[in-house]
């Protein structure tokens, strides 16, 4: 198959593109020309390397889960271990990017918007690395939940601001992001954490994200001698899932699995499966599977997991599930606490709520297929900052 | 000529800037919002632009998100703004624009939207978040049906692009006076004057200015030289403070005089 997206102007098919006001389009297109500069130059590919090798602490592990694969008595399950990057998730791949991109672009500060505060600690770890200034935007909700990132954030030198309007999650960080974007574009570079946005950000941290799959295809060649029967991976924005379908794309006996948050559930209002139970149109600069009632507004998203809180998809999976390439499923929030403490339990790994959104989909799947077959899924992020949140659901006071 | 041209070359024979106020449809209520335009027509709007309320309104400062919030906590919807713009049809002939977000036309569906709105008797279409590189979509089925899409122009925007944009605009341009949302920040009229003639002179079509003009003064300054000014959240301000009172359209009434004496012998 031949898969060449997006174009030119930033479309996959009939999805990304790039919806934006004017004041911001010529950043835009700056950036563009700036990404496209160094995707050629050995020595930004070089110094990018260098980061994820010895800040970043790559290659992460693939780690095959003996004890979970005999339980589930079906697939083999392989830990893409993204878990152990540099703090705690593979966040930190797409920072590492953007902020030296920023450098060479000569910009001093950045902004970025944070859902469970991962992709805000990245990019405040990446500005304090190079003593840029660093403003986070971050719902009122998930300050709330994630309360220990945004203790991070801070130590770290972020100014964290507390986004009050809509559902005050995820989406609306974005927004104020983009309004702080929109007043102080000359001087400022937005570190979008997902693959979404406006083009090029979803091309870009879908390239920057890349080195995961990269690595899970060697690794996976190494330890299981052929690559995996399913790739898969949660999705919120998608930016795991697209880092470790890409390499993969080509590779058709793959399947490709996104699992998405469904809440309480697919058929109630309080889900954020954009792709399953949502529909096309236009967010945040570009267009995609969107939840929205039908007069075309947002509605809320919802999910246990405030890095899966959003009610839309990068571009990307919206192609990819149109072509078919891509199986988007999706997983309750029980399912994921339960798989969140089987993972623990079994394998002695507590995974970010998120990736248990995964881990789940794996317990329902490993039994469907052989021991001859071979489940990679990528372990997104580790679950220490969801310890509150699992806590309350459990009925655990401190 | 459409109603946009006529006013337009009536203001530049009177040697006039236009005044295009701009109000959230549906805030507070619908019923209001058609007493506001029949008001503000007759007060000596030369255009209207008439936001269409978003959930996600990205461009937007403090004061029109939250007159969003109360119109789509009202129900209003794209289908009952047209409705609206209908009714005032009627009875009133000045110039009216939809300001607003892709989204909810999107999700009407272009063709529909672009008969419906021209039935209705919608003169133009400003989306925020629509630059004419994703517009082809949207444009030939606009043009068929006769609606002006209104194209935004920025400080940031690189003279280059300026010029292209400006030689395919449609109705008038809006300048947007500053880097910023709706609202936001006090605007140098000097700054804006420079870009704004370097854009009169390549465009065909007049150009409004926008963006963080909240007084008469501010009005006559920018008046001496575009086209016509654009004042939102300072209007969208009274409208919040008087919304439900018998007080709404007296102040408004007020405000439009204020602006309109400001405009009168500025230039």
């Amino acid at each position: 198959m031949t898969y060449d997206y997006p174009d030119e102007r930033g479309h996959f098919g009939a999805y990304g593109g790039r919806y934006v006001a004017e004041t911001l389009m010529p950043a835009l297109l700056e950036l563009e020309q700036a990404y496209r500069q160094v995707q050629n130059d050995p020595s930004f590919q070089q110094e990018f390397d260098d980061y994820l090798r010895n800040y970043v602490g790559r290659p992460s592990p693939l780690y095959f889960a003996r004890r979970l694969s005999e339980e589930l008595g079906g697939a083999k399950i392989y830990l893409k271990r993204e878990d152990l990057n540099h703090t705690g998730a593979h966040k930190v791949n797409n920072t590492v990017g953007q902020i030296l991109l920023a450098r060479r672009m000569g910009k001093k500060r950045v902004i970025a918007e944070t859902g469970a505060g991962q992709h805000g600690v990245a990019t405040a770890t990446v500005a304090a690395l190079f003593g840029m200034d660093c403003e986070i935007f971050m719902g009122k909700e998930d300050i709330r939940r994630q309360a220990l990132n945004v203790f991070r954030m801070k130590l770290l030198g972020a100014k964290v601001h507390e986004c009050t309007s809509g559902t005050a999650t995820l989406k609306d960080a974005m927004n104020d992001a983009l309004r702080h974007w929109v007043t102080h574009v000359r001087d400022t570079f937005y570190v979008i954490g997902t693959v979404a946005g406006p083009h090029p950000y979803p091309e870009m941290v879908r390239d920057f994200q890349s080195v995961i799959g990269r690595e899970a295809k060697q690794q996976m060649l190494e330890q299981a001698g052929c690559l995996p029967d399913v790739a898969l991976a949660c999705i919120g924005g998608g930016s795991n899932a697209m880092g470790l379908f890409y390499p993969l794309v080509q590779d058709t006996d793959v399947r490709l699995v996104g699992v998405e948050a469904a809440g309480l559930g697919v058929d109630t209002d309080k889900h954020a499966a954009s792709i399953s139970a949502g529909a096309p149109g236009v967010l945040h600069g570009n267009k995609t599977y969107l939840l929205q009632d039908q007069d075309g507004q947002i509605e809320h998203a919802h999910s246990i997991s405030a890095g899966l809180d959003y009610p839309g998809v990068g571009p990307e999976h919206a192609l990819l599930n149109d072509l078919g390439r891509g199986e988007y499923v999706s997983i309750t929030d029980d399912e994921a606490l339960e798989a969140f403490q089987r993972l623990t339990r079994v394998e002695g790994i507590i995974p970010a709520l998120e990736s248990a959104h995964a881990i789940a989909q794996v317990i329902k799947m490993a039994p469907t297929l052989t021991p001859e077959q071979s489940i990679l899924v990528c372990l997104s992020g580790r679950g220490d900052k969801d310890i509150h949140t699992v806590a309350e659901a459990m009925g655990v006071e401190f | 000529m459409t109603r946009i041209e006529t006013v337009f070359s009536q203001l530049k024979q009177a040697g006039q800037p236009g005044l295009i106020p701009f109000i959230t449809a549906g805030d507070p209520d619908l019923k209001t919002t058609a007493n506001l335009i029949r008001t503000l027509a007759n007060a000596g709007a030369d255009l209207i632009e008439l936001g269409v309320p978003f959930s996600d309104p990205m461009a937007d400062g403090p004061t029109i998100q939250a007159a969003s919030e109360r119109a789509l906590t009202g129900g209003t919807t794209l289908k009952s703004v047209l409705d609206l713009v209908a009714e005032v049809r009627r009875d009133c002939q000045v110039p009216l624009v939809l300001m607003g977000y892709y989204n909810p036309v999107f999700r009407y569906g272009i063709e529909a939207f672009a008969r419906d709105a021209a039935e209705a008797g919608v003169d133009g279409v400003l989306l925020v978040d629509l630059p004419p590189e994703e517009a082809g979509e949207i444009s030939a089925p606009l043009q068929e049906a006769g609606i002006a899409m209104i194209t935004l122009l920025a400080p940031t925007t690189p003279a280059r692009r300026m010029k292209r944009l400006a030689a395919a605009a449609e109705g008038y341009l809006y300048y947007v006076s500053m880097t910023g949302v709706t609202g936001s920040a006090r605007i140098s009229p000097d700054e804006i004057q420079v870009a704004v003639e370097e854009l009169q002179a390549m465009a065909r079509v007049p150009v409004g200015v926008g963006f963080g003009i909240t007084t008469a003064e501010d009005a006559a300054a920018v008046g001496r030289f575009a086209d016509a000014v654009v004042v939102g959240s300072a209007l969208v301000r009274i409208v919040e403070k008087y919304g439900g009172s018998e007080e709404l359209l007296p102040r408004v009434k007020q405000f439009m005089s204020e602006l309109k004496a400001g405009l009168a012998d500025c230039r």
